[in-house]
């Protein structure tokens, strides 16, 4: 009896072990593996590595102004990307909620850019920037204004907010489609209630939809900073993080640190204080909206 | 109800008010719609175009569309090799994700064994933590076990990647499943496995599909890991494959925006048939925080 219980657990196990496998083997054994590499000199390459306690890190916080510069930078698109792009993404789904005639074909288009890589949408951006021949430029000369007219990702002035502006067109549908579910999950006599009290639609968004959208506002934003934080692809496509540094961000200094010179130990170094204030600004954002519910 | 009453010559102004509301809402929504859109007309029109038109022409319709740009991108770019890697790499990880991931989520939701809680837990606490980097020791990890530049080496992480978000949206829908079903056969002699595989499996199907699309998604548009992976061409996918005909040809602008629609097509094929499950996919992915 206590041997067939036993194979019966056992046969329970066989359901859970290749999930378990590759898990153990492609995500918790890289996770705590990086923790290691980043108190050593690791090359990547020769067979032994030296510890060398904290110095990665002294080197990073001391002695490293462009990782800051690039964090700086990722702070700035994401900065931009919660105030305009949720904005929008807010204000559009407030329309949307009103019973309004074609509302799923508009949300089908604005979720049109979130599906596309952002190796694709770079590419395409790059070709409307471009110095010489980008659309952008021509249309400029049309209305008459030709001397604004630049090679828009080279310059200096306007590379970073350019590839901003690239960062929101493509997620601003995502987060649009997300605070309309949450809109579309608010019983509508709420709003009936308050209208047949004569409240305007202003004192109506403040006093129920509002509170009630905090939890979803909350996770929106949190998701539009860990993502804009670790943007990459949409860089790699249009600038590469030139010109100068001007549009490094975190991710494209540790794979240039890791791939271009080699410091693996180093970029994982990078790679763990990274991830501390990403989830540092997670926790304070959970705490402050937990707050703000009580309030 | 309309705007004006003859009648009694009175003018229905809450009406007037609702109808300019509305007339404004579309403009805008209108506008915002043109500039998701006007960006990928505007490559599609400008892979018609020749090499020598594509500078100064800025129609949006051609005149004479160079649809051999597609044939030449197609056959000469390596296009057709990148498309047919990208196709083996999603189909592979997409059905890896699903049998191993609802493996895992019938055992989390129905059978019982020890240490069961702490696994989930662990499993699905990776979602939360953000750990950029982890690539590097990711890396370091393909390389001893010889996978660097190989397709078992793309493929395999991209399968652990869609693990944790398959087995919480898998478990969730096991979960709210009417158990008499499963019971009733595996009285009639049923193992544990037919169970799952005959029963469970197919009524998951709705959940699948959600799983499915969310993954078809991710791995499509993979980059970073194709770029530290995958060195040789034909192992390459298209997004690398994109990076790479770009660095090589940087001025090809009709062939690069020919190479971007033959990247778009399928995606936004499999967005138009299943939109309805992306959208559900997206908010019940949010929803998992």
């Amino acid at each position: 009896m206590n041997l067939q219980k036993a194979r019966n657990v056992l046969g329970n196990y066989v359901f859970v072990i290749p999930a378990a496998l590759l898990f153990f083997t492609f995500s918790l054994y890289p996770f705590f593996k990086v923790f290691q590499l980043s108190i050593t000199n690791w090359d990547g390459i020769s067979p032994n590595m030296n510890y060398i306690g904290l110095a990665n890190f002294k080197d990073l916080f001391f002695d490293n102004p462009t990782f800051w510069l690039s964090m700086k930078n990722a702070f700035y698109v994401t900065f931009l990307a919660l105030a305009i792009q949720n904005l929008l993404a807010l204000f559009l789904a407030l329309i949307c909620d009103r019973d309004i005639r074609g509302g799923n074909v508009y949300r089908v288009i604005f979720y049109l850019p979130p599906v596309l890589s952002g190796i694709v949408v770079g590419l395409i951006w790059n070709w409307i920037y471009d110095g010489n021949y980008g659309l952008l430029n021509h249309f400029l000369s049309f209305i008459g204004l030709g001397d604004l007219s630049r090679a828009w990702l080279s310059d200096s002035k306007t590379a970073l907010i350019c590839v901003a502006i690239i960062h929101m067109w493509k997620g601003f549908g995502w987060g649009f489609v997300i605070l309309l579910a949450g809109l579309q999950s608010i019983p509508r006599d709420l709003y009936e209630a308050a209208r047949v009290d004569g409240a305007n639609s202003w004192v109506v968004f403040k006093n129920i939809t509002a509170p009630l959208m905090i939890p979803v506002f909350v996770l929106v934003s949190i998701l539009t900073i860990l993502g804009t934080m670790q943007i990459f692809d949409i860089i790699i496509a249009t600038t590469g993080g030139g010109p100068g540094y001007h549009t490094e961000v975190p991710i494209t200094r540790i794979v240039s640190t890791m791939i271009g010179s080699s410091k693996f130990g180093y970029a994982c170094a990078m790679g763990v204080t990274f991830g501390l204030i990403l989830l540092a600004i997670s926790m304070v954002q959970i705490r402050v909206s937990k707050a703000m519910r009580q309030v | 109800m309309s705007v004006f009453n003859p009648a009694s010559g009175e003018v229905n102004y809450e009406r007037v008010k609702k109808m300019t509301v509305s007339f404004f809402s579309h403009c805008f929504l209108i506008s915002v719609s043109a500039t998701c859109l006007f960006p990928l007309w505007w490559a599609f029109a400008s892979s018609l175009k020749t090499q020598q038109t594509v500078f100064n022409d800025l129609s949006l319709f051609p005149k004479v569309p160079q649809w051999e740009n597609y044939l030449f991108a197609w056959t000469k770019a390596n296009f057709s090799l990148y498309f047919l890697n990208s196709l083996i790499y999603t189909v592979t990880v997409v059905i890896g994700v699903i049998v191993i991931a609802s493996m895992a989520a019938y055992a989390f939701s129905r059978l019982e064994f020890p240490g069961k809680n702490a696994l989930f837990l662990i499993l699905i606490s990776t979602m939360m933590i953000p750990i950029p980097g982890s690539f590097i020791a990711l890396y370091v990890l393909l390389n001893k076990l010889h996978l660097v530049d190989t397709r078992l080496g793309y493929i395999l992480p991209q399968i652990n990647g869609g693990l944790a978000l398959g087995i919480f949206l898998l478990k969730t829908f096991f979960d709210d499943l009417p158990k008499e079903l499963e019971d009733s056969a595996r009285i009639d002699g049923c193992g544990r496995f037919r169970v799952y595989w005959h029963i469970a499996l197919p009524l998951a199907r709705p959940a699948l599909a959600v799983l499915a699309i969310f993954n078809i998604l991710a791995v499509w548009n993979e980059y970073l890991l194709a770029m530290l992976v995958l060195s040789r061409k034909e192992l390459m996918p298209l997004q690398r494959g994109l990076m790479v005909f770009q660095g090589a040809h940087i001025t090809q602008y009709p062939l690069l925006m020919a190479g971007i629609v033959i990247t778009i097509l399928p995606v936004l094929v499999v967005y138009l048939l299943l939109q309805k499950h992306i959208i559900k996919g997206i908010t019940a992915g949010a929803v998992k925080g």
